[in-house]
């Protein structure tokens, strides 16, 4: 019989799937926001390993989340004809596949970016990968190949409630799993002391590198969702305001909780529908609820009990 | 037998400052070290040096027979170099359990692919490890706490526990920065006999930095001294109170 975790893993994909399977039921605005919701657990989960549990300060994940998106896009779109006579023609195995090498490549951009940065601390590491994130976007912006700076258009719409669910369950178990260990309390630790990490025989450059790479991964594997959700990829929406939006999504859950965080994702990606009619005032919304948040409540929104204070 | 630990003319300089010149020093196997020294003698930058925080300019470490030189401090953990800090460095939002718990780390054999497995070895495995961070909390009297977060303790207990966390790493060689720092003269009592007890129970050499003569004269079989970076004296507690440049460097050049 396999553990607990594995069960309610496995629980909730089948749920996915059945719920999927009568998907054409569902409203279809509905629908497009629940995806868009299975898409910011996985980005905020993935982010939580790297910001909240592991201590380090990504402001790029909207960049690993390009690198995924555009390269399964590329696959699928570019590839698909002839790839997808390969595998029978069946899609549901051309766009897992198209989405775990997505998540692989920005895994490889978030060790490219990781293994030389992880060096610097707080909020040089912050401005490293903004820039990262920055250099991702104006690359995608010019490269003709992918559309440029008008996008990359016609990629098949293959995502649907299964995937996104799946994929963040998957996300959110992964995350669980690698932490609830002996192993995993190291990331804690490093998180915690660096010094007294390495005192005790810990390689903290290597926890680092390693909630960098499978943070990204998922990050990356989010974004291939994303573009197969939209069915269009428009390079200037993987800009910093996008990787805010996740930081914001695990500052509110509380850096480090898992359920806070997917709370978080949740509420803040249902709250967008209604504030669509702002535009980019919204930003301004979420900067003053970050505000007010950091002095309220800087353990964050979701923390068990929610009245505790912190430091209590 | 050749000693567990061996500094051989061991420099160090910070710019145009020599903080420790050609100290040679020696802890055996199952010895109890005392290092003493007036403020800023450089007694912590040589654990920094035997724990590879920082690499000596010149001379050489060994520790077991072989050079420490290029290692990084989680690799001399790794070989069996253990240390506690002057300010206590605990993993404050962890439990104590946690605290114990995650530098029994190095004796894992199975990491992070197993995490996510969490098959039958990987639950034999963390339930030994969990027996193991039990048992020691409990010959330290700390399992009544662990479930407690490390930050909330009183500072006695956290002295104590970062040295429980420092044995969880299975040490040849424990490296104690000034533990009786901030103590009243019962809990420095209690210390010493705890430092003794961890010698004896656990079969380790200690290398004891310390303030307190009290301290340092009642527990350890050898002592060196440092002044002003170099070594001036070396041996027994009743040698070294003894020995005039001790005397002259503790008390002033008209008492010795």
């Amino acid at each position: 019989m396999p553990p607990k975790s594995q069960l309610w893993l496995l629980a909730t994909l089948v749920v996915a799937g059945i719920v999927s399977a009568f998907s054409g039921r569902i409203d279809p605005y509905f629908l497009d926001v629940a995806m868009g919701v299975g898409i910011a657990v996985t980005l905020a989960a993935s982010l939580n390993l790297i910001n909240g549990f592991t201590g380090q300060f990504s402001l790029g994940h909207a960049g690993f989340m390009a690198v995924g998106a555009y390269s399964s896009a590329v696959i699928t779109t570019n590839f698909g004809p002839k790839l997808l006579p390969l595998v029978g023609g069946q899609v549901w195995i051309l766009f897992p596949i198209a989405l775990v090498v997505g998540g692989l490549l920005a895994a490889l951009a978030g060790l490219a970016v990781g293994a030389p940065s992880l060096r610097l601390k707080g909020d040089y590491l912050a401005i490293v990968t903004l820039g990262f994130g920055e250099i991702i976007k104006v690359i995608f912006q010019n490269v003709d190949a992918v559309g440029g700076a008008r996008g990359l258009v016609g990629i098949p719409n293959y995502t649907n409630l299964f995937w996104t669910f799946g994929v963040a369950a998957v996300t959110v178990y992964v995350v669980w799993a690698l932490l609830n260990s002996t192993y995993g309390r190291g990331f804690l630790a490093v998180a915690d002391d660096e010094v007294a990490a390495e005192a005790m025989g810990l390689n903290p450059t290597r926890y680092k590198i390693t909630a960098f790479v499978v943070g990204s991964f998922f990050a990356g594997v989010a974004g291939g969702l994303y573009a197969h959700l939209k069915g269009y990829l428009n390079p200037g929406g993987f800009d910093f305001n996008k990787s805010i939006e996740i930081v914001v999504m695990v500052i509110l859950g509380g850096m480090g909780r898992h359920v806070g965080v997917i709370l978080a994702a949740i509420l803040l990606t249902v709250v967008q529908e209604p504030l669509r009619q702002l535009g980019d005032w919204r930003m301004i919304l979420y900067s003053l609820l970050l505000i007010v948040l950091m002095i309220t409540r800087p353990q964050g929104l979701f923390v068990w009990p929610l009245w505790k204070k912190k430091n209590a | 037998m050749a000693p567990l630990l061996q500094l051989d003319n061991v420099t160090i300089r910070f710019g145009g400052l020599t903080a420790v010149g050609e100290v040679s020093a020696t802890v055996n196997e199952h010895e109890l070290v005392g290092l003493i020294g007036p403020n800023g003698a450089g007694k912590t930058t040589v654990f920094n040096m035997v724990t590879g925080v920082y690499q000596p300019t010149s001379g050489n470490i060994a520790f077991g027979g072989k050079p420490t030189a290029g290692l990084k401090p989680f690799e001399l953990t790794e070989r069996g170099i253990a240390r506690t800090f002057q300010n206590i460095r605990l993993f404050p939002s962890l439990t104590v359990f946690d605290n114990v718990r995650v530098a029994f780390h190095l004796h894992l054999e199975h990491d992070a692919v197993h995490s996510l497995s969490r098959g039958p070895k990987f639950h034999r495995e963390e339930i030994g490890l969990r027996e193991r961070t039990r048992e020691l909390l409990s010959i330290f009297n700390l399992e009544r706490v662990q479930n407690e977060p490390a930050k909330s303790l009183p500072y006695g207990d956290q002295r104590r526990l970062e040295i429980i966390r420092a044995l969880a790493t299975q040490p040849k060689l424990l490296l104690l920065d000034e533990p009786a720092a901030g103590m009243n003269p019962a809990e420095k009592i209690e210390l010493m006999k705890l430092i003794q007890f961890i010698q004896e129970k656990f079969q380790l050499a200690i290398l004891l930095v310390e303030h307190d003569m009290k301290v340092v004269m009642g527990i350890c079989q050898r002592i060196h001294v440092l002044e002003y970076g170099r070594k001036i004296a070396e041996g027994t507690p009743a040698e070294i109170r003894a020995n005039p440049a001790v005397i002259a460097a503790y008390l002033g050049q008209e008492h010795a």
